[in-house]
């Protein structure tokens, strides 16, 4: 039992509300480890983000990825066995800047037992009214093959005896970067995206009412409708404190055409402290909407045309707890390094599934047992060199 | 049986968003006189310091959207990093 990816967004479309168009991205190294932990899942794993210019007008950036899979969630135990696997991901950027404009493209290349995916994007910066203001657009595409593992052996018989199933997406994005005053950033993004293909998970079974089953119940195939368009829209505001601190504030809407709405607010709060230290804090609260055709525990086998018991597609809420420490040092040698960070980054993340029920705790009744909530762990741990 | 799809005024209302917000833009684009810079560069010290950058460590920010993204119906607009894997 293997993993299922998502596709790849755009790498790129942070231009939009956090770049600058008039100057190319900074010369840095960042190797990090990070750990995700919580709901009989953990994923770990090493990555490398290099970052060079060359000359005034070009920058390129290579991003390794890895991670490293022990599953024995809810969705693997209720039909399925514990499992381990890896998939690797490469992101290769290139810039140029040309005026006050800035040019970048991209590949992106993600691989795991079953699902292989390419995404490539354009995009393009531009500042203007005296750099108060950076304006940006871009485009992806995606390829994905998705199949089938079992056991480590591929499933032949998946996608009607095919093997695998094609994925393709396609988002377009605009962004807005804006000084306000002195102190206050503001920053708005815009994207929609355009799926079709395979789009659903083939280890996410739904559960249907099945009295001739001992539990009440049985596990059958999914079927997720073969297109989905969805729009989010955000707006970001940082603004600096007078002692030396800076708070910060977004707000997501979403929309897609399977029914999910979601909301994501965020708050944050940067403090440097001494010469070398910085803390950060934040706290994330998102809330979504399920998807239409999204049930629980359907009344019988086949009952609609598009089934799924898939979580990501159930009504939730989550709040996500933030803490960060950054040490600044100089180390000296080699010469050529200006500086480095040593960086750890804690989220505690706490998901409420309203209507996802853990079908591991047995009920005499299906659908009376108790709602499924997670807790996970995040962790991050990494060292970065400007030079 | 496939019910009719609710979110449909919320993409009308981002996409009506999106007209404004370039309309808006179009407007300040086509102006009668070149628009002042109402911070001067010498006013940007603050604006300048690192705290105030919306993606001060992109490599990490990049992960976190990553977790969220693999595990949340919604996506996009982030303003970072996105991809990855979903997990079971």
């Amino acid at each position: 039992m293997h993993l299922r990816s998502r596709w790849l967004a755009a790498t790129a479309f942070g231009l939009g509300a956090v770049g600058r168009a008039d100057v190319l991205p900074e010369d840095r190294t960042d190797v990090l480890y990070h750990r995700y932990e919580g709901g009989g899942l953990t994923v770990q794993g090493p990555s490398v983000l290099v970052r060079k210019k060359f000359g005034d007008s070009f920058s390129a950036s290579y991003q390794y990825y890895e991670d490293l899979i022990s599953s024995a969630s809810i969705d693997v135990l209720s039909t399925a066995s514990a499992y381990k696997e890896k998939r690797t991901q490469h992101d290769l950027n290139l810039n140029y800047l040309h005026g006050s404009t800035l040019y970048s493209a991209g590949f992106i290349y993600s691989k795991e037992p079953d699902y292989k995916s390419n995404t490539g994007f354009l995009s393009v910066s531009q500042s203007m009214f005296g750099d108060l203001t950076t304006i940006s657009f871009g485009y992806s595409q995606g390829w994905d093959t998705v199949g089938e593992v079992d056991h480590g052996v591929v499933v032949q018989s998946f996608n009607n005896g095919i093997g695998h199933a094609n994925a393709n997406h396609r988002t377009w994005s605009a962004g807005v970067s804006q000084v306000i005053t002195r102190d206050l950033l503001l920053g708005l993004n815009f994207e929609a995206d355009e799926n079709d293909g395979y789009l659903q998970s083939p280890y996410r079974p739904v559960r249907f009412v099945d009295p001739f089953s001992i539990k009440g119940y049985s596990f059958g195939l999914a079927v997720a409708p073969s297109t989905r368009t969805g729009t989010a829209g955000s707006a970001q505001l940082k603004y600096y404190l007078p002692w030396h601190a800076a708070v910060d504030g977004s707000y997501r809407l979403y929309g897609d055409t399977w029914g999910i709405l979601a909301n994501t607010v965020k708050f944050g709060y940067t403090q440097p402290l001494f010469t070398d230290w910085t803390l950060e804090a934040s706290a994330r609260y998102y809330w979504q909407s399920h998807a239409n055709f999204y049930s629980d525990l359907y009344p019988y086998e086949d009952s609609q045309n598009f089934t799924s018991r898939d979580r990501e597609l159930a009504q939730f809420h989550s709040l996500t707890l933030g803490l960060g420490a950054s040490w600044e040092f100089h180390p000296g040698w080699p010469h050529w390094v200006d500086k480095g960070t040593l960086n750890f980054n804690y989220n505690r993340l706490h998901i409420n599934y309203q209507d996802f029920h853990d079908n591991l705790i047995p009920s005499l009744v299906p659908g009376d047992e108790p709602l499924y909530t997670l807790d996970a762990n995040i962790m991050q741990f990494f060292l970065s060199f400007w030079y | 049986m496939m019910h009719s799809c609710r979110p449909r005024y919320t993409q009308r209302l981002l996409a009506g968003l999106l007209v404004s917000a370039l309309l808006t833009g179009g407007s300040l684009l086509v102006g009668c006189s070149p628009v002042q810079p109402w911070v001067k560069p010498y006013e940007r010290e603050h604006l300048a310091d690192p705290i105030m950058s919306f993606d001060r460590n992109p490599i990490s920010s990049g992960y976190l959207d990553h977790v969220f993204e693999t595990r949340e119906g919604a996506r996009g607009a982030t303003g970072s990093v996105g991809g990855g894997c979903g997990c079971n």
